[in-house]
């Protein structure tokens, strides 16, 4: 089992009267009235410090990942945070998981293979690539790209930027968002053919085949826990069997918002309130804005009407703000507790999605940045532990982790 | 979703581009052709169009894409110019091959401007209701795709409670029916975008000065969608006249049949 941080680096302060006041959390808030560049400097800081933290106490690996124009998670270029935690983790065997940059939006996305080959060459080939095609949000609104062409802008860029990575010759490119005489990418990664790639996802279906049929891995980024993404998983796992590749856990990965305490009741009283502003204010988004007409392809499109999985997370995502603490903990959305719990539910929890990668976000909106260090020392003394040999009795490779840190970590 | 409730309504299945582009034509009615462009939910047979009927055959496309079982119609299709050629080609797959009227709503009102600006020959009469595709910084454009039904039937619809807003906008109430009407709607909004996202301007303006068709710019005095102020700046860029209609917003030719349907009908006879 490979565990990694993950960080949105959310605005940790927004005003009580957020969600009335405002619109949305994404694309329109206005920056003046709700922060300033040195508070933004602060959070940034906290947040390369906390992933440093994580990686300095245990974790196999540190990411972060692209979000535009929002208080949610506002990281526009996940590189610039990913070569600081690069270098300054160089003596680390901690993977440096970029989850990563927008395939569709980067323009033209050569940009992307290049970025991604500087972080291989600086963290000495630690470099899990992450490629996301991007929230709705993020790429039609705030960059402009007709949701309908999403999808295909993110397969050309992908041709592009592996044949940019591989090919020992220059060659043109003609795409048809993108057109390039000579692709003779400088640097080029360590990692040969390259880096170990990750597909995120929200459970759209052709993103779960893509991954697949490439023999990439799939990274789920719910935020629904895993008692709901489990119906996404199991699609995805009923799909490599179709496609008769092996049942490797690492194939998978699966995001889990994880608080760790003392007790579970120290727990509660300690992230109550920031579980509650993070679904409160930080999801604050519309509802159709999470998937305008034409994101989805129509194939997912009509997969998530006709199974009803679309109007479920509707109805989940409108319920939040009528969830309580317990709610959150009961439906595994957020684990929460002390080490035994966490632990138990975690282990629990990647068995039955059979997932050998797991991500974390430890940080959970408003939470300061001491609090989040403690919950960070808890977990990688008394919980990591109890994960890192999952699937050690099954015998796996895990293909998608970079082969120089594949090892367990000493703890 | 709505039906003919006069004309019996019958349904072409065309190929045009080489062979790429499958698509249906809606054709019902009797008299000279007039082609209907429809705007980014989908082809809906209205009154509207039934009153057309009357005195015309009517002529109305499927957008590429947005045919029922046809979704990757749209992917042969690059961008304007090229919808427009397709367009061209389809009309000439249902026979309207002489010099024809053509009324575009909204979105369709921006594809019929490009019809007209590239052939206008192909453009006897041009009737543009609510048309997308001029802009001016500034004006009120409301994006229907970042809208909630409720929000959506108040900026379309003088009176988004009233019994026309209510059968434009009414559901299938067994689910099943529902999700397909959802998935047919999204999806059409899907492959409209294509042509016109983020911003409804992909130069119209500096072809316009192309069309030679006599022109009617209708438009409903409270468009929430797209700022009535455009109704002139389509009429003059085009040597035509602007009507903006009282109690109509974003679907003037439902809200004020009324008065469009003559309207309309008279200056295609004109």
């Amino acid at each position: 089992m490979k565990v990694s941080m993950v960080h949105l680096m959310p605005h940790r302060e927004l005003p009580e009267d957020f969600t009335t006041r405002y619109k949305s959390v994404w694309v329109t808030p206005p920056w003046h009235e709700l922060i300033d560049g040195e508070q933004a400097g602060r959070y940034y800081n906290q947040s390369i410090d906390e992933l440093l933290h994580a990686a300095e106490s245990g974790y196999d690996g540190i990411g972060v990942n692209e979000h535009h124009q929002n208080a949610y998670g506002f990281m526009p270029n996940p590189n610039l945070m990913g070569t600081a935690l690069a270098r300054l983790t160089n003596h680390l065997d901690v993977g440096i998981l970029q989850i990563g940059s927008t395939l569709p939006s980067t323009q033209p996305a050569i940009r992307i293979a290049e970025e991604y080959a500087m972080l291989d060459c600086i963290s000495g080939g630690r470099l899990i690539a992450g490629m996301p095609a991007g929230t709705s949000m993020d790429a039609n609104q705030c960059m402009g790209i007709p949701p309908i062409e999403q999808r295909e802008r993110y397969y050309e860029a992908y041709e592009l930027i592996m044949k940019a990575w591989q090919s020992r010759e220059p060659f043109a490119f003609n795409g048809r968002y993108t057109q390039l005489p000579s692709v003779n990418v400088w640097p080029r990664p360590i990692q040969d053919p390259h880096p170990p790639v990750w597909i995120p996802g929200l459970g759209s279906l052709s993103t779960w085949k893509f991954a697949a049929k490439h023999n990439h891995n799939y990274a789920m980024l719910s935020f629904f826990g895993s008692q709901m993404g489990k119906k996404v998983m199991d699609g995805f796992w009923s799909f490599v069997d179709e496609e008769g590749l092996d049942r490797n856990p690492y194939r998978a990965s699966f995001a889990q918002m994880v608080c760790v305490a003392d007790t579970d009741a120290q727990a509660e009283k300690l992230f109550k309130e920031h579980i509650r502003y993070f679904f409160d204010k930080c999801m604050h988004v519309p509802l159709p804005w999470w998937g305008l007409p034409g994101h989805l392809d129509h194939a997912s499109l009509a997969n998530g009407i006709r199974s009803g999985s679309a109007i479920r997370q509707m109805e989940i995502m409108a319920n939040f703000k009528n969830f309580s603490y317990k709610d959150f903990v009961d439906k595994d959305i957020v684990i929460a507790g002390s080490p035994a719990t966490v632990a138990d539910k975690l282990v629990g929890a990647v068995k039955d999605l059979r997932v050998g990668n797991l991500m974390t976000l430890q940080h959970i909106g408003s939470m300061p940045h001491e609090l989040t260090k403690e919950s960070i020392s808890l977990f990688c003394q008394d919980v990591l532990p109890k994960l890192r040999d999952v699937w050690d009795d099954e015998g796996w490779v895990n293909h998608w982790w970079p082969v120089k840190i594949r090892a367990t970590r000493a703890v | 979703m709505q039906h003919s409730q006069v004309h019996s309504v019958e349904t072409r299945n065309v190929e045009v581009w080489g062979g790429d582009v499958r698509t249906q034509v809606l054709v019902a009615g009797d008299g000279p052709p007039v082609v209907f462009l429809h705007p980014v939910l989908g082809l809906q047979w209205d009154p509207f169009l039934d009153l057309l009927a009357q005195s015309h055959t009517v002529y109305a496309p499927y957008l590429p894409g947005t045919a029922p079982g046809e979704p990757d119609a749209h992917k042969s299709i690059t961008d304007n110019y090229e919808l427009t050629l397709v367009y061209d080609e389809i009309l000439d797959a249902v026979g309207v091959d002489e010099s024809a009227a053509v009324i575009g709503h909204s979105f369709g009102g921006m594809v019929a401007c490009d019809l007209a600006a590239t052939f206008p020959a192909r453009v006897s009469k041009l009737v543009l209701l609510c048309p997308i595709g001029l802009w001016t910084d500034g004006r009120a454009f409301n994006n229907p795709y970042l809208l909630e039904l409720p929000e959506l039937a108040v900026a379309a619809f003088a009176d988004p409670t009233g019994p026309v807003a209510q059968a434009a906008l009414a559901m299938p109430t067994d689910p099943e029916a529902m999700g397909e009407v959802l998935i047919a709607l999204q999806w059409a909004m899907g492959v409209a975008g294509k042509y016109w996202w983020p911003i409804p301007d992909r130069g119209l303006d500096r072809r316009i000065h192309r069309i030679t068709a006599d022109t009617l710019v209708i438009w409903g005095e409270k468009d929430g969608i797209i700022s009535p102020d455009y109704a002139q700046d389509f009429a003059r860029l085009t040597g035509g006249r602007a009507e903006v209609l009282s109690g109509a917003a974003h679907v003037p030719q439902l809200e004020r049949l009324d008065v469009v349907g003559p309207m309309v009908t008279e200056f295609l006879q004109g």
